[in-house]
């Protein structure tokens, strides 16, 4: 039994089935690609473990709880954070207020009217925020503002404000969409980096074959909203379906 | 000190010198002189700039944090105020009761408004709003509850009133037959006439500006608190914020109250300094001119909604006040067939035209100066800071540039 399990999900909008039928188990401590062409459902699957968009059928449980009709921060509260294709961070704040906001929801629930309290008085909060902050390298940065950031640096950003909160399952949905090769390398060491350092179970969603194929322990391709194929990264190379799926019509 | 940073304090010093020095500064000039129009230290004037800056703080911590923009919050200024007005007819003159029930009936409404309201967010929310004052509006003005219930609630259009008739239950006839706070009357006023200058001390503005004071002080706090920060958080994503565990909802609610309850609070003061509630209060101009305010000194900055209040309130009145005598006074040095011409062009700006004035300033204010007039305050600074370090290049060099 995997720390996600995903059965029988379909979604439909309007005339087209995004998802149909999708089963997949996700291993805890393990990092699972999910890949497959444009329009294939990737993102639509991920917007139904994330609350975002509720399947039409089928079933989602993590560590044995379902997250179906959950709201986003609920699911969030149970140790499923997501990073996003473009960075989400709040830009007006400061790199600190970015990890500190969410180090305060890990500490403190969903909502706390505590607006008589200072941020400044938070020790606990600020140590940890610095840490993490060391963690990918950013503490120098801590006091610029978030928006004026390379978009490596607010990858960086957003990966740190997950992680901060420590999360038993890590949603990555493109995380090295739009970036040079030196900035994806370095977001692979990152990302190896962190797998090493915890018990953490990631699922990746990615276009990028280099990326897949240096970190995935296990590989599930998705064709027009149905999974094709899952296995080893090195049984899903070369794959005959895989290969079809990518290039149409294959003539091998 | 007081729990807030060095820097939140000076401000807060600095605001309580201008609140307490503000018949001295607002009355520049001697009385006598041509110059006295533009003096605004007179008790009533005063009052309102207080008042108005309360009702900014809190819609600020609304706007400025969350980007919420209430287009309602007059009503909320007018049910303070009908609170207020029916604690004196029940009670007594004295404000204190009618002060805490003006917030207590606020932040109930501001629940039920805002619990509704921010289902939706965006220009939907301000709708929203704006429906729900129009909505109090209408009762209010055709005292619909009163009629409903056959005694008269909110009077209608002539507005509340205390009455002889009104029972009054706890005024003692050696109370004051106006409001008062403990037998110390709103209007008591001490003159001070020194040397051509008259400057006024009032009971009521000094109330009003020690509240002001301690509201003031609780948005600094609320600004530099975790809860502050997650205002500020939905105000910049609130996609992330979602996605970060934190539920949005229950935060944008709290905020709407607390400003809701901050405008109760200043519709009761105004109450209390004039015991009369009319439903033109709740107009949607009303909730206009507390954005305008807001956005003119400097939406989310502590000090610019102050600022704002008070720059609108000394226009309205200062402006207000000159008409076409006044203006020929003043350019009766020109050749005639000029005086009339300029005096022509200028009457449609002054007295009941003042509108146009502001909205020529909030134009030019909101063009030049996005950040209000905090922002020009900000570019003045560094304005004089640069040209200190030019004069000094050898300080220039060390201090490198923030």
């Amino acid at each position: 039994m995997g720390i996600l399990e995903i059965k029988n999900v379909g979604k439909r909008f309007g005339g087209l089935q995004a998802l149909n039928d999708v089963n997949l188990s996700v291993t805890e401590n393990t990092v699972h690609a999910i890949i497959g062409p444009n329009g294939a459902g990737k993102s639509t699957l991920l917007n139904c473990l994330v609350g975002k968009l509720i399947p039409d059928t089928g079933s989602v449980t993590f560590q044995g709880q379902s997250l179906l009709g959950r709201k986003p921060h609920e699911i969030n509260q149970m140790g499923v954070s997501r990073v996003f294709q473009t960075p989400e961070i709040f830009a007006d704040l400061t790199v600190m207020e970015n990890i500190m906001i969410p180090c305060f929801a890990h500490r403190d629930g969903s909502f706390k009217l505590n607006a008589l309290s200072a941020v400044r008085g938070q020790g606990d909060i600020k140590d940890q925020a610095e840490k993490i902050l060391e963690d990918v390298n950013m503490l120098e940065k801590r006091n610029m503002h978030a928006a004026s950031m390379s978009r490596g640096d607010k990858r960086r950003l957003e990966m740190a404000m997950c992680l901060v909160q420590e999360p038993k399952l890590l949603l990555l949905d493109e995380p090295t969409a739009g970036m040079a090769r030196a900035d994806t390398n370095n977001t692979i060491d990152l990302l190896k980096e962190i797998k090493e350092k915890r018990d953490i179970t990631m699922a990746i969603i990615e276009h990028d074959m280099h990326v897949v194929f240096s970190m995935a322990e296990r590989i599930t391709v998705l064709a027009q909203g149905t999974p094709l194929v899952e296995d080893t990264p090195d049984n899903i190379k070369g794959h005959p379906k895989v290969r079809e799926a990518y290039l149409g019509e294959a003539q091998v | 000190m007081l729990g807030i940073e060095k820097r939140d304090l000076s401000l807060l010093v600095i605001v309580a010198i201008l609140a307490f020095c503000a018949p001295f500064i607002l009355n520049p000039f001697p009385t006598g002189s041509a110059m006295a129009q533009f003096n605004a230290g007179y008790p009533d004037l005063m009052q309102r700039f207080v008042i108005f800056g309360i009702l900014a703080i809190g819609f600020n911590i609304l706007f400025g944090l969350t980007g919420y923009l209430s287009f309602g919050h007059a009503a909320f200024l007018g049910l303070g105020s009908y609170s207020a007005v029916w604690m004196f007819k029940l009670l007594g003159y004295n404000v204190l009761p009618g002060i805490v029930l003006s917030v207590v009936v606020a932040g109930l409404f501001a629940l039920l408004i805002g619990y509704i309201s921010l289902r939706r967010s965006g220009i939907y929310f301000s709708i929203l709003t704006l429906a729900f004052a129009q909505m109090t509006f209408a009762i209010a003005y055709s005292d619909l509850f009163g009629k409903m219930l056959g005694f008269s609630l909110t009077n209608g259009e002539t507005g509340l009133q205390v009455y002889t008739s009104d029972p009054q239950y706890f005024h003692s006839d050696s109370a004051p037959n106006i409001p008062h706070l403990f037998g110390q009357e709103m209007q008591s006023t001490f003159t001070w006439d020194v040397a051509g200058w008259s400057f006024d001390f009032n009971f009521g503005y000094y109330m009003c500006a020690l509240i002001m004071l301690v509201m003031f002080y609780l948005s600094i706090r609320i600004f530099r608190s975790p809860f502050g920060l997650m205002l500020m958080a939905i105000k910049t994503n609130q996609t992330r914020l979602n996605y970060t565990g934190l539920n949005s909802r229950p935060y944008t609610l709290a905020a709407f109250v607390i400003s809701g309850m901050y405008a109760g609070l200043a519709g009761g003061l105004l109450a209390s300094m004039d015991p009369l509630a009319g439903a033109e209060r709740m107009q949607w101009t009303a909730s206009g001119e507390v954005v305008l305010m807001t956005i003119l000194g400097g939406a989310g900055t502590l000090i610019g909604p102050i600022l704002g209040a008070g720059f609108i309130k000394y226009f309205e009145n200062i402006f207000s006040k000159i008409n076409e005598k006044v203006l020929h006074s003043w350019f009766d040095f020109l050749p005639e067939s000029l005086e009339y011409g300029v005096v022509w062009v200028l009457e449609h700006f002054v007295g009941s035209g003042w509108h146009l004035t502001l909205g020529l300033l909030f134009m030019l204010i909101v063009i030049f100066l996005p950040g209000g007039l905090v922002e020009g305050g900000q570019k003045l600074a560094a304005l004089f800071h640069r040209k200190k370090t030019e004069d000094t290049p050898a300080d220039g060099a060390k201090t490198p540039a923030e």
